[in-house]
């Protein structure tokens, strides 16, 4: 009898505490156990004004080049692993059969199959990868940039399935061992969380082009206000014709190609 | 009752200990994955899900098929499924643990875990699926635990138990559906991206789960001497070979959509999986072998000479459940994503440790299901002395 009585009440304290912990941590912000500044939404500009996007003139791309990703991947300490399994990577080089593969592929001409075409994140305007993820660690910013939160992510890897371009890595292993020239302007990440193209929202808040576009010796990279019909990059998808990836999927790339 | 798990004989305690040694090796391999993260895995940036997702897809179906006996005893008072119906659920509740575990085990970091919880995005599968899965858990063992409790004590069971049950009938295709939808809504994983994927995971999840359930109520006879009965084997011998056919006629369907429409990203995983796709054709026995033994069993189980007969009975649901392992266990999740977005063709290999920790979450499945049949046994034994 009395020790049930002991029993009940240790029972009844014990549920009286947590729900006053988490009913102080929910109430008063100095209380709470994790604090989250977003300042993506705390300053939040008019929804949908600005949509960044890119638009790659592949007949500028020389062979050989690198510029783009090497510049790229040193401003985001992205680790190189230097095998393929493990691989990370944000921006990198492909045969046009790969980037294109919905594209006409019958009698391509010679010029165009022996060039390289870049791959990244489309940061689609609608993206599945964010509307796949159960912890919106990667989500959509006011901007139009898909996003990441490596403090969110659970590494389930669904954005990794949902993204017909194969544009996100996955942290298989410590990615600090393999960065072998870090920057302190951007964070590293951690073992078991995805990461991908940022479109450099990093350097765009200090005014800056993305490292890809000012890296490249021959101005191959535009970057640009979509929404902005004065852009240099909607006027220059006004005068040539484009392409985007896969484009059948629905998924609106923000990247456009000269080809 | 759960006191009667820890009375038992000496072959049970083998059991229970090399049980238990599986999961410990199981652990330790867990240990190695967190320190060293998932690079101790087969998986890589392409083949980014490898066993342990198809493990989970494979084990919400059995989960899923416990519906196979609830529906027919509680729905239709089909009374030859009396004594069958428990050991269904308690599949069930095993099955979706295991389930729950290989996510788990996928998890990159598993420590935030509780985000899913923290963040609901409705717009996410995952979060429904966690949903659905726990509240399934929940559902079979609580319903189940109370309608043994009183069998038990000889009294009608709390009036709550019954709805509980009936709910649990819709949750089951709920479960699968869910699970489903888990890959039937990516643009660009084209064997996935198919309406007829729900309908065929709840075919073969009916077909394999039942199966099983004929394996584990023989299993039962042979090691406790309680028996389920021959009627209520035959009937659900009758369910795995309607549901097993369903299941192998949505299968040809998609061969007909993608090949003779021809449209290459259709046909692509499909080809690579069962033809092998420039040269590669790491999957191709394997899936052939699960196509004509799956075939060959629903042969089998469609004689009712044979389906009567025990040891054609055991042969026939092995070689079932082993068909539509292979197929939803590993053709479906490695076969998605090949070739990849950047038509890539890679291979896949589960390591060592990668299979280590699915036999360990295969062991607590077992041991769980294990302790939880050795109490309806004793229960069920002490009623009919």
């Amino acid at each position: 009898m009395m020790n049930e009585q002991r029993r009940e009440f240790i029972k009844k304290t014990a549920l009286g505490v947590l729900v006053g912990l988490g009913a102080a941590s929910g109430l008063v912000p100095a209380f709470s156990l994790e604090k989250t500044v977003l300042p993506v939404w705390d300053e939040k500009p008019v929804p949908g004004k600005i949509r960044w996007g890119m638009l790659i003139d592949t007949r500028k791309c020389k062979e050989g080049c690198q510029q783009c990703a090497a510049a790229c991947h040193h401003a985001h300490n992205v680790p190189d692993f230097r095998n393929k399994k493990d691989e990370i990577k944000w921006l990198w080089q492909n045969p046009y059969q790969k980037v294109f593969p919905t594209a006409s592929q019958q009698f391509v001409s010679k010029e165009i199959q022996d060039r390289s075409y870049l791959a990244l994140c489309n940061h689609c305007a609608e993206s599945p990868c964010t509307k796949a993820c159960p912890t919106e660690a990667t989500f959509k910013r006011w901007d139009g940039i898909v996003a990441m939160d490596y403090h969110r992510c659970i590494g389930c890897r669904f954005c990794m399935a949902a993204c017909p371009y194969g544009s996100r890595s996955f942290n298989w292993q410590d990615p600090r061992t393999a960065i072998h020239d870090p920057v302190t302007t951007y964070p590293t990440r951690e073992q078991g969380v995805v990461e991908k193209c940022n479109f450099c929202s990093d350097r765009l808040v200090k005014g800056q082009q993305p490292a890809c576009t000012e890296a490249c010796p021959e101005q191959a990279l535009t970057f640009g206000d979509l929404n902005d019909p004065r852009s240099d990059i909607r006027l220059l998808l006004e005068a040539n014709e484009t392409m985007q990836r896969k484009p059948e999927l629905g998924t609106k790339p923000s990247v456009f190609y000269i080809i | 009752m759960i006191e009667k798990a820890l009375k038992g004989n000496r072959s049970y305690w083998i059991w229970i200990a090399f049980l238990i040694a599986v999961i410990a090796n199981g652990l330790s391999a867990y240990d190695q994955q967190r320190w060293f993260g998932l690079t101790v895995t087969g998986m890589g940036r392409d083949i980014s899900w490898g066993l342990y997702i198809a493990q989970f897809t494979f084990l919400v179906g059995v989960a899923a098929s416990a519906v196979m006996v609830v529906l027919p005893y509680y729905l239709h008072h089909q009374k030859e499924f009396a004594k069958t119906v428990i050991i269904g659920e308690f599949m069930a509740v095993s099955a979706t643990l295991m389930s729950m575990l290989f996510i788990l085990a996928d998890m990159g970091r598993p420590d935030r875990l509780l985000n899913i919880m923290l963040y609901p995005s409705p717009h996410s599968m995952v979060f429904w699926d966690l949903l659905v899965l726990s509240g399934y858990l929940l559902m079979n063992l609580v319903s189940s635990w109370a309608m043994l409790g009183a069998e038990r004590k000889g009294v009608p069971p709390k009036a709550w138990v019954k709805p509980l049950i009936y709910l649990s009938i819709p949750w089951a295709f709920s479960v699968h559906t869910v699970t489903a939808f888990l890959y039937a809504g990516m643009p660009g994983r084209h064997l996935w991206l198919t309406a007829v994927l729900a309908p065929r995971f709840l075919a073969s999840a009916f077909a394999a789960g039942t199966a099983l359930l004929i394996l584990v109520s023989l299993i039962l006879k042979r090691t406790t001497g309680f028996d389920t009965g021959n009627e209520a084997r035959t009937k659900l011998a009758v369910l795995a070979t309607y549901t097993g056919l369903a299941n192998f006629f949505f299968l040809g369907t998609e061969f007909f959509t993608a090949f003779y429409s021809n449209v290459p990203a259709h046909k692509e995983s499909l080809q690579y999986l069962f033809f092998g796709l420039e040269g590669k054709c790491q999957f191709v026995p394997l899936m052939w072998f699960s196509l004509i033994s799956g075939v060959a069993s629903i042969i089998v189980l469609l004689v009712p000479a044979l389906r009567k007969s025990t040891p054609w009975l055991v042969g026939a649901c092995s070689a079932l459940v082993l068909s539509i392992w292979i197929d939803k266990g590993v053709g479906l999740i490695l076969g998605g994503f090949v070739p990849s977005p950047l038509q890539d063709i890679v291979q896949y290999t589960p390591t060592a440790t990668e299979i280590f920790v699915t036999l360990g979450i295969w062991g607590i499945g077992i041991l769980l299901l294990t302790l939880l049949l050795k109490v309806v046994v004793a229960v069920k034994m002490e009623k009919e002395q």
